[in-house]
């Protein structure tokens, strides 16, 4: 049988993404260019039973969302750049608490309400640093309507294993553009649940770490009473303020995401066998990448480009080797130097560098980068 | 017999954090006492708070507990109501949690006059942060961030959530006890938002700002002051003056969220 295939937006493709991997909430606020996923969402959560809330505002959504996951919903949430500067706070809630959800931010000029409809890729820094105190992020860049509703599910069943909240940054142009989008068919796509408790209700502690980095995480209403907080905590979930109790759980919530770094990495490396430069790209950035490796190619530049589609954490590992092979790497960007800072701190001064920035709301294009890469060699 | 409050309270979790002479811990007997007369399942219930020294409330009690952010209660408790109807939910915390940083998810809750029960301890002041104003502190009184005067006026909450929506609306106080957990239950009972909103004492950080030399000294103060519905509706404006109403203020019935959103539902199915 033929596979079911639309032509649809971005905003759509996450949407579809999230309804496979078995979402059944969504929480959000109204906010360019973000706003397609959550009407998609509103239309489709009821016809299977699923719940849809336009909250008073965008922290009121993610609240909702971290309640709506703690009673065993995958949850969704879609924003950008204003909104997800207002959920920073609760969105360390959930990395503290544990809690499995996934909020989309579509990246759109700023700071603040910037160019609520112009392209932008300038929070990726924000996606790792923006919530207060230390912790882990997992933040994926999808680059196509088909990789944004793959992606979408594997952010899905990231949040479900590592039992924390997942980011996906798209920008306005991966979100508005339509492409063609193979759905997947049940069972095609690896869909991953949170890991209940095994233990009786009178045993189960929520942060056992001798359960695991990750231990299971039992719904609201299943039989488990425990305490959820916000602040520093021991295994039974209640505060503490011990020393080396706040230390071992400060130190397991970020283990579990970076010990399991080969689980959680994904990238795309293009032509990089024998690349000289090297492109650094992700999402609608890359594909004027791609094609200015082409050209490069054509010129007789051996060019290549290292796509990250798991962003954070960083792929420190890779972009080290990458860096010591090649006499450059260039990384286009639309903002005046995020991602790059990171190229920099790992390259460590193994090869050169290099910037372009782009914040008028148009795209970079493949001839900037083409000079760029010429004017590096 | 003495009423059995341990079997709610999670073992070793006493004592509470707070003072001597605070109101919350009787607000929590009577929320205990109101969660067994209306015999609510503990593994399906949900308590939810947000920051303060009310918010600690959930820590204690044998059930379900969130304690969320400052002002988000509402809306964390808004996203388990609405992913999972059956489950009992109630919201606990103050008056600066709930009306000032979490005003605005206060009266949207109220608005969707969704089914959970909100008992706000209203003590007029920030007691966790040491004393500072919140919008319920009386305009002119002193707290450590208007040592000259308090010159904002004042929320009256249980107004607010009339007018915000909400159905069930009521009062009591930390002096009158016995009333609370009979307001909580009935408002436990209500299909939809209700409101009790818990006059309460703190002799610590608004006391002793205030010329309430002791915690007897602001037990009076909420006895004086309140005057039950019943007897207000016999009394003279000139003698209404200075007093605050007590009791059930309002309840009425109107569509319930989570009922409508089965509805929507429905109709997305086709049904």
């Amino acid at each position: 049988m033929a596979k079911k295939v639309a032509l649809i937006q971005g905003n759509e493709a996450c949407a579809q993404g999230a309804l496979y991997a078995g979402c059944s909430f969504f929480a959000g606020y109204p906010i360019t260019p973000s706003t397609e996923v959550a009407e998609v969402m509103s239309i489709e959560l009821p016809k299977i039973g699923g719940k849809f809330i336009q909250m008073e505002d965008e922290i009121g959504a993610i609240a909702a969302l971290i309640g709506a996951a703690l009673t065993g919903a995958k949850a969704l949430d879609s924003t950008s750049g204003p909104g997800m500067s207002l959920k920073q706070e609760l969105l360390g809630y959930a990395c503290i608490a544990e809690i499995p959800c996934v909020i989309v931010n579509v990246q759109r000029g700023g700071p603040s309400t910037g160019m609520p409809t112009g392209p932008s890729q300038s929070d990726m820094q924000q996606a790792m640093w923006g919530t207060h105190g230390d912790h882990a992020a997992i933040v994926l860049t999808p680059a196509s309507c088909q990789e944004i509703y793959e992606e979408t599910v594997r952010a899905f069943n990231l949040a479900e294993k590592y039992r924390m909240p997942v980011q996906i940054q798209l920008d306005e142009i991966c979100a508005h553009m339509r492409e063609k989008v193979e759905y997947a068919e049940p069972g095609e796509l690896e869909v991953i649940d949170r890991e209940a408790p095994s233990v009786p209700p009178e045993e189960y502690k929520p942060y056992d770490a001798s359960k695991g980095l990750v231990p299971p995480l039992a719904s609201f209403g299943s039989g488990y009473r425990y305490h959820v907080t916000g602040l520093n905590k021991a295994a039974d979930g209640f505060p503490t303020t011990k020393a080396e109790l706040v230390d071992a759980e400060e130190r397991r919530q970020i283990d579990k995401i970076m010990l399991n770094q080969e689980d959680i990495q994904k990238n795309e490396e293009y032509l990089l066998d024998d690349a000289e430069v090297i492109l650094f790209a992700y999402g609608s950035t890359s594909r004027s990448a791609r094609y200015a490796v082409n050209e490069l190619r054509k010129d007789g530049v051996k060019a290549g480009m290292f796509r990250p589609l798991t962003m954070w954490p960083f792929p420190e590992k890779r972009v080290a080797e990458l860096a010591d092979q090649a006499g450059a790497i260039v990384c286009p960007e639309m903002n005046l130097g995020q991602m790059v800072r990171e190229v920099e701190r790992v390259a460590k001064g193994n090869c050169t560098v290099a910037h372009i920035g782009r914040v008028d709301g148009e795209p970079i294009n493949p001839g900037q980068i083409i000079d760029k890469v010429k004017e590096v060699l | 017999m003495a009423y059995d409050y341990e079997k709610s309270i999670r073992p070793g979790k006493l004592p509470h954090i707070w003072c001597p002479g605070c109101g919350h811990g009787i607000v929590m007997k009577g929320l205990i006492r109101a969660m067994d007369t209306c015999e609510l399942d503990r593994d399906n219930t949900a308590v939810v708070s947000g920051i303060g020294c009310a918010s600690r409330l959930p820590g204690y009690l044998d059930t379900c507990t969130l304690h969320t952010a400052h002002g988000r209660a509402a809306a964390f408790a808004t996203g388990i109501k609405m992913a999972k109807p059956d489950m009992n939910v109630i919201v606990v915390g103050g008056d600066g949690d709930g009306t000032a940083i979490g005003g605005n998810h206060f009266i949207h809750a109220c608005r969707r006059n969704i089914d959970m029960t909100y008992v706000i301890m209203n003590n007029s002041i920030y007691g966790m942060t040491g004393g500072q104003f919140s919008p319920c502190t009386p305009t002119g009184a002193k707290a450590s961030t208007t040592v000259y005067g308090n010159p904002d006026p004042t929320f009256d909450i249980s107004k607010l959530a009339i007018g915000a929506g909400a159905t069930f609306v009521a009062r009591g106080t930390a002096y009158h006890a016995v009333q609370i957990d009979k307001l909580i239950a009935e408002g436990i009972r209500h299909k939809g938002l209700a409101v009790i909103e818990i006059l309460d004492d703190c002799p610590t950080t608004y006391g002793r700002r205030n010329k309430f030399r002791s915690v007897i000294d602001m037990m009076k103060r909420l006895k004086e002051t309140a005057v039950p519905v019943t007897a207000a509706a016999k009394m003279t404006e000139e003698q209404l003056e200075g007093k605050v109403l007590t009791g059930v203020l309002y309840n009425t019935e109107k569509p319930e969220y989570t009922e409508q959103y089965a509805k929507l539902i429905k109709r997305a199915q086709g049904a």
